[in-house]
């Protein structure tokens, strides 16, 4: 499958990763969510990486740069449920994402960005 | 060091790094790894695998399961016959890229695993071999 679903509520995109992150997977992602911000006027992207076991140095670029481009489209970007050892290795590897907000599950994203943008580093 | 067993992942494009990052993986988990310790090897091999893929077009991924006197192991072989690197020293370092990339694939990967051995020429190709021993 080369298309992950994005799912709309209220002015949230809501994606969930439950396959294998490939190149051609994450660029496609990271073009339609975009699309589907400009088309939907979308304040936030809700991105579930919960049961993705491998974030590479590629795919972490990848979730940053959606998060850039979400907000420089005045979307806001909350990474949702990053498992602990794919934490570690991140940061092992110096990868920070930047810019990237995160929350450990979608009930907590939620709340996060119902807080308003100034709150948030 | 003895070689246990062997696996030859052949790497040509983008879904090849897929196949090699989850047989790392696999074999991590058979071997006894904890979860860290595969997604640790697994994303190494992932970053060495882009990289043959976005350097060299294509390759070779050599899986082994080794063993020393204590404690079971793999041994990853990354091989391809592309431009090569230049200069090693300065690819190690964080932050190097020529790709456009974040930098941190050699360097990164070399953090995540026990064992690092590069061997590079211009014109002749890279080789990368890591090695990853399971905690006792």
């Amino acid at each position: 499958m080369d298309r992950i679903p994005i799912l709309k509520m209220g002015d949230c995109l809501i994606v969930s990763i439950q396959e294998e992150m490939h190149d051609r997977l994450a660029r496609a992602l990271q073009e339609e969510l975009s699309e589907r911000i400009y088309r939907t006027s979308a304040k936030a992207v809700l991105i579930d990486i919960s049961t993705v076991q491998i974030v590479d140095s590629f795919i972490g670029r990848m979730i940053a740069n959606i998060a850039g481009i979400s907000g420089i489209m005045d979307a806001r970007t909350v990474i949702i449920g990053i498992q602990p050892a794919v934490a570690i290795t991140l940061v092992e590897m110096g990868i920070m994402l930047p810019g990237v907000m995160t929350a450990l599950n979608i009930e907590d994203g939620m709340k996060l960005l119902a807080q308003p943008p100034e709150l948030h580093p | 060091m003895r070689i246990v067993s062997a696996q030859l992942i052949p790497i040509s494009e983008e879904s090849d790094i897929v196949i090699a990052r989850q047989r790392a993986g696999q074999l991590a988990k058979k071997i006894g790894m904890g979860l860290l310790e595969q997604t640790k090897i697994s994303t190494a091999t992932s970053e060495l695998a882009r990289n043959i893929v976005r350097y060299a077009k294509t390759g070779e991924v050599m899986i082994e399961e080794v063993e020393n006197d204590v404690t079971p192991g793999l041994q990853i072989t990354f091989r391809d016959c592309g431009p090569g690197i230049p200069d090693i020293e300065m690819a190690m370092r964080d932050g190097y890229t020529t790709s456009g990339g974040m930098g941190l694939g050699l360097s990164g990967s070399r953090r995540l695993v026990n064992e690092f051995e590069i061997s590079s020429k211009p014109g002749m190709g890279t080789t990368i071999v890591i090695k990853k021993w399971k905690r006792p």
